[in-house]
């Protein structure tokens, strides 16, 4: 078990024929994922790596049975592309690009959250179950299938850890990066619960960072519906107030959103945080 | 971004917002010019992107044109929190009775814009919220359906406007959605919106921040870009599409990914250290990217020591080092660095480093002790 992406994923690349979404459909394809279909509007009929492209989402989903969908197309039109795969009944969406501005992306949540459409991300690097698929830009290789679920905010520190975890011999039941946005589809809550009734994750790992409000409200679900472990680590805690730390997301506005309340938030439930990100698979190894 | 007050108070006027009659001066003969023209006490406001402007001295009331003239001449070039005045607002002196706030966020944790009133206004609304919370009024907004006219009411009950007043107030908040919602802002404030004596609405002060993302559909307002709200360093950071915050510590650092390169920093702190900046090249950064990324650091005198974290995925390490490499040929230095390697091609790059003679460390644990105590000289 895992959640979200498995063997059974069938997925559509939207912007498959651009630079990035070209490259990672190869990727993906060497990893073993199922890319069954790509859209790029005007490039219908074309193939990529011996895949079929359409126009539409739609004409992609009732040719190709598509159940999930990653999105690759530049930030003016990513929104966009995230309301045409949900209108086509996509179940699972995640969104890799970076830069959509924020009352876009306020639409399109508020849009998704009167459908049946989950979206990961935008300004995430996806969803892996190692072994099974990876939908995303994640490095494979540095993945292990195993018992631990990791849910992140962010990209190259989430590899760090599994790295770690990884070298450590301690294997991942999904790593997903949620995405560095102050909107996104799927906030820690979401996974947490997803984490929570899976049966092969026993344990979960948590990556926040300042910002927001999210990792608080995690805390609070973690003390009331979590069975399992979950031990998080807090970047940016030498973050200036008032500015922007590289995610859109990342910025202490008006005094809130600091590492420290986050991590506070945390140990008042008795989750261990650990104090950097060599830690945190030390930590995870004595619940293994 | 940040707009300046009269860059925001044009906006929200263009959607149907009182604001005073007035101009911007650049020299003190234009703000004489501008307060004869205006025939009336005028008010000279610093146009700065700080907050404070008033105590600081940049807002004060001149009588007649040579008063505004003197007045403008003393505020133009003054000093606010480390910038320099060079714009003045002239603006037809209100005659206020009631200073009043309405302002719109963006609430993450109910993903809708919100838009907050209260009758404390003339004062920073964050100042409100921690002494009397409850004299704010909140409420959210529907991105489908924008502020609805009742709304407005609402909150014009809320804070306890005088009944002759409600139906303008409802009109400015709705002109103020329009102006947050067309120019793609993540705030817009009109603190304060005054009543004056003769009993009208007038927004005296006005706040923007627009969402960087968003400026690609906005021309005219991308263009209005004050070079001064960034260092030289973040603008030239900016232009080759890095992501960089200078801080006060001595050791730079260069990461790949924005989460990375803040625990990059927080491990600095923990091992004794203070890091120099914020810097993250992005995703599959190439040798001149790297080699930018690496001047900007060393452009800074307090940097002591440098420290290079790197997680290869798409990024590959040996570009990386080629990069670091490229640019030490350039810049020549002493200041000794630090380099940790991890992933896609991580022995080719370790290798180019090894050449460099500079020093390498498996952990990141590792590296930031080595950062730190080679910028102590002590490695």
């Amino acid at each position: 078990m895992s959640i979200l992406v498995n063997k059974d994923t069938r997925l559509l690349v939207q912007g498959i024929t651009g630079r990035e979404g070209e490259f990672h459909t190869r990727q993906m394809q060497e990893y073993g994922t199922n890319v069954v279909a790509g859209v790029t509007p005007g490039k219908g009929g074309g193939w990529v790596s011996g895949i079929p492209v359409f126009d539409t989402v739609h004409e992609a989903v009732d040719v190709t049975e598509a159940n999930a969908s990653i999105i690759y197309v530049p930030a003016r039109f990513a929104a966009e592309a995230v309301l045409e795969a949900a209108d086509a009944g996509i179940k699972l969406v995640v969104c890799i690009t970076e830069g959509i501005p924020v009352l876009d992306m306020i639409r399109v949540r508020a849009y998704l959250d009167c459908r049946d459409t989950r979206l990961i991300g935008p300004n995430c690097p996806g969803i892996i179950t190692p072994g099974e698929a990876k939908v995303g830009i994640m490095p494979g290789h540095i993945h292990t299938p195993g018992p631990v679920g990791v849910v992140s905010r962010s990209g190259t520190l989430t590899y760090e850890v599994v790295h770690a975890l990884t070298e450590k011999g301690v294997g991942q039941s999904t790593a997903i990066g949620i995405g560095g946005d102050p909107i996104i589809g799927t906030d820690f809550i979401d996974v947490l619960r997803l984490f929570e009734g899976d049966p092969q994750t026993r344990q979960v790992v948590l990556i926040g960072e300042i910002g927001g409000t999210d990792e608080q409200r995690a805390a609070e679900y973690i003390a009331q519906h979590m069975s399992k472990p979950v031990t998080a680590f807090i970047a940016g805690q030498t973050a200036p107030p008032g500015k922007r730390m590289g995610h859109a997301g990342a910025i202490i506005e008006g005094g809130e959103g600091t590492a420290a309340e986050k991590i506070a938030a945390f140990e008042a439930v008795g989750v261990r945080v650990a104090k950097h990100p060599g830690e945190i698979a030390s930590l995870v190894t004595e619940f293994v | 971004m940040k707009l300046h007050e009269y860059q925001s108070k044009r906006i929200f006027a263009q959607y149907g917002v009182p604001i005073p009659r007035g101009d911007v001066a650049t020299t003190p003969v234009q703000a004489r010019q501008i307060a004869a023209r205006l025939g009336k006490r005028v008010v000279i406001k610093s146009q700065v992107l700080v907050g404070g402007r008033g105590k600081a001295g940049g807002i004060r009331l001149a009588d007649h044109p040579d008063e505004a003239e003197r007045v403008a001449d003393q505020i133009l070039g003054m000093n606010i929190k480390g910038l320099t005045v060079k714009k003045v607002l002239v603006d037809e002196a209100a005659d206020i009775s009631k200073e009043i706030y309405l302002g719109i966020v963006i609430d993450r944790a109910r993903r809708r814009p919100v838009m907050m009133a209260s009758a404390e206004g003339g004062i920073e609304i964050e100042e409100v919220a921690r002494a009397t919370p409850e004299r704010i009024i909140r409420l959210e907004i529907d991105p489908f359906l924008g502020l609805q006219a009742y709304q407005g009411r609402e909150l014009a009950y809320g804070i306890g406007l005088s009944k002759d007043l409600v139906r303008d107030f409802a009109k400015i908040a709705q002109g103020l959605y329009q102006a947050f919602v067309q120019s793609d802002a993540s705030l817009a404030e009109i603190n304060p919106l005054v009543v004056t004596g003769d009993g009208k609405l007038l927004a005296v002060d006005g706040k923007m921040l627009l969402d960087d993302n968003g400026l690609f559909r906005h021309f005219e307002l991308a263009e209005m870009r004050d070079a001064d709200e960034e260092t030289a360093e973040e603008q030239e950071a900016r232009r080759h599409g890095l992501s960089y915050v200078k801080l006060d510590g001595e050791i730079g650092c260069m990461v790949n990914g924005a989460g990375l390169a803040m625990a990059t920093m927080d491990i600095i702190k923990l091992h004794g250290g203070e890091p120099a900046n914020f810097l993250d090249i992005g995703g599959g950064a190439q040798a001149d990217k790297v080699a930018a990324a690496l001047r900007i650091i060393l452009s800074d005198p307090n940097v002591k020591g440098v420290l290079f974290n790197i997680f290869g995925g798409i990024t590959r390490c040996d570009e990386v080092a080629r990069g670091i490499r490229e640019a030490l040929a350039e810049v020549p230095t002493t200041v000794p660095m630090v380099a940790r390697l991890v992933g896609t091609n991580e022995e080719e790059g370790r290798q180019i480093l090894a050449e460099a003679k500079m020093i390498t460390a498996a952990t990141l644990s590792e590296a930031a002790q080595n950062a730190v105590a080679a910028a102590r000289g002590e490695l």
